[in-house]
């Protein structure tokens, strides 16, 4: 009884060890895979969710590291990384709030740079609504005009500017809707709930051009520049792939990805 | 912390929201309490085969998340949607964005809220109050108004109690149709959601404190009434 106890016993942990050893051999490899291969947790401005998605394609080919992306909006995540989050790099609406990262010592010294300039664009669901010349807002032939909250998103600050610079904020303001985020603002025009509303270029802009609906792109002077910051956050700071994905986000390729989707660059060196 | 209240307070745009957001509340338990009595007494008592689906699209408001209803009625009430082409026709424009589109959705979103408190009353009264009331000759809709009404009472209180709150706590719907246009459709939840995002934690904090403090009186308020056996259902 004793005895076959034993043997069994043997024999049991025979087998476990030819099986463990390809096992642990494997395992070992996943390993040093994973210390090569990291991943980056990033926070991205619901404006540049669609190039995004592009960049964390072609980054992941270009190193073998994994992108994880959070989407939303920059006071959320302002709040967020505040309390704790473990993003490593944030790609805000504004420059305001990378700023005030640094600042805060939340964010690496040193790492702020501008990785893209928005533009905002009126835009509608119906093909014959906005003109190329704006004069909508004149006409007035429309029932609800929505906007992201100004106090909020860079990109209704900038359309509250430009409504004030064409003198019609007064006259419209009765029928002003304002959306949370200006993925909200898309929502409300793209349902049609909204007539027209101003939303980022890049939310409408596929391969260098606007498929649907009319639009028209609000001249830049008529509100100021939106400016999007990007920083290497604290829990990024000793992460090659954070690091790494900053310096991608700043190399020709990934520019000339970004600018297919409307946004500008000021002072980017096309190497 | 004086002048914190005073700063909350003297702004203007807090006390339109609350208004707004009692106003929608009071409006939404209302019609609910109208649109839920017979709804839940035709589920409690009644035999039709069709009792278990409605049912269950009753209660799907309780388990869907907020989001879908919201994109759902978004969509839905949009000038190419079902409830969209009716309202037009109808000569009301488009319902988002508008107070009505608030309500239409709060009615939704609270509709278990008021079904099952009052569903579970009918079905305690049990079948001899009202047959003790039909050998008195009482026709049927005598025997509801005088008999199953009062005796459902509790159930109604219970109901109209947590409807209110559900509605003044109701965030995903609102933030999804409304538009936040204030005085219109900003209430309360959305204003905070407003805050945090802007980043003004101190208006953020009254007012989320407020709402705390609401919710636990009111449903302390609830509990305190049913121990002391005011709301007992005696048939």
């Amino acid at each position: 009884m004793c005895f076959r106890f034993c043997r069994s016993v043997n024999s049991f942990s025979t087998t476990t060890l030819t099986l463990l050893c390809p096992l642990v051999a494997i395992a070992g490899l996943m390993l040093t895979g994973v210390t090569q291969a990291a991943e980056v947790s990033v926070a991205v401005a619901a404006n540049f969710a669609t190039p995004m998605k592009k960049l964390a394609i072609e980054f992941e080919k270009a190193t073998g590291h994994k992108m994880q992306v959070s989407l939303g909006s920059t006071g959320k995540f302002y709040a967020q990384i505040k309390h704790g989050a473990a993003f490593e790099a944030l790609l805000a609406a504004d420059e305001k709030t990378p700023a005030r990262l640094e600042q805060e010592g939340l964010a690496v010294k040193g790492s702020r740079f501008t990785y893209a300039i928005g533009k905002l664009v009126l835009w509608s669901q119906r093909t014959n609504l906005v003109d190329s010349k704006g004069t909508v807002l004149h006409t007035g032939t429309f029932e609800q005009l929505a906007l992201a909250d100004p106090k909020v998103s860079p990109y209704g600050n900038a359309a509250v500017q430009t409504l004030t610079r064409l003198a019609r904020l007064e006259q419209l303001r009765g029928r002003l809707i304002f959306g949370e985020g200006i993925a909200q603002v898309y929502q409300f025009v793209a349902t049609g709930n909204a007539s027209l509303g101003f939303v980022a270029l890049s939310q409408v802009m596929t391969d260098g051009r606007i498929e649907q609906g009319s639009f028209w792109l609000v001249p830049t002077d008529l509100y100021d520049p939106i400016r999007q910051g990007a920083v290497l956050l604290k829990a990024g700071q000793n992460k090659p792939a954070a690091v790494a994905f900053l310096t991608f986000l700043q190399s020709n390729k990934a520019c000339e990805l970004i600018r297919a989707y409307g946004y500008s660059f000021d002072g980017h060196v096309w190497k | 912390m004086v002048i914190a209240l005073m700063v909350m307070f003297g702004n203007d745009d807090v006390w339109p929201t609350i208004w707004l957001t009692a106003k929608l509340a009071g409006l939404t338990t209302l019609i609910l309490l109208l649109l839920a009595t017979p709804l839940a007494w035709w589920l409690a008592r009644g035999g039709s085969r069709w009792r278990a689906p409605v049912s269950a699209l009753v209660t799907l408001p309780l388990v869907l998340p907020p989001s879908v209803l919201g994109f759902y009625l978004l969509v839905a009430l949009g000038p190419q949607g079902p409830l969209g082409q009716v309202t037009q026709s109808l000569g009301w424009g488009t319902l988002a964005f508008s107070f009505s589109g608030l309500l239409l959705g709060s009615i939704v979103y609270s509709l278990p809220f008021a079904v099952q408190p009052l569903q579970s009353a009918f079905e305690a009264l049990g079948n001899r109050p009202l047959e003790a009331a039909a050998t008195l000759r009482a026709r049927p809709l005598d025997a509801f108004f005088s008999v199953a009404l009062p005796l459902a009472r509790p159930g109604f209180l219970t109901a109209a109690v947590l409807t209110f709150a559900h509605t003044v706590g109701e965030f995903g719907v609102v933030l999804m149709i409304g538009g936040n246009i204030p005085g219109k459709t900003r209430v309360l939840s959305t204003q905070i959601y407003g805050h945090v995002e802007a980043m003004e934690y101190t208006q953020a904090h009254w007012l989320s404190g407020g709402m705390l403090v609401f919710s636990f009186v009111v449903l302390l308020a609830l509990a305190m009434l049913r121990n002391r056996g005011a709301l007992r259902v005696t048939p």
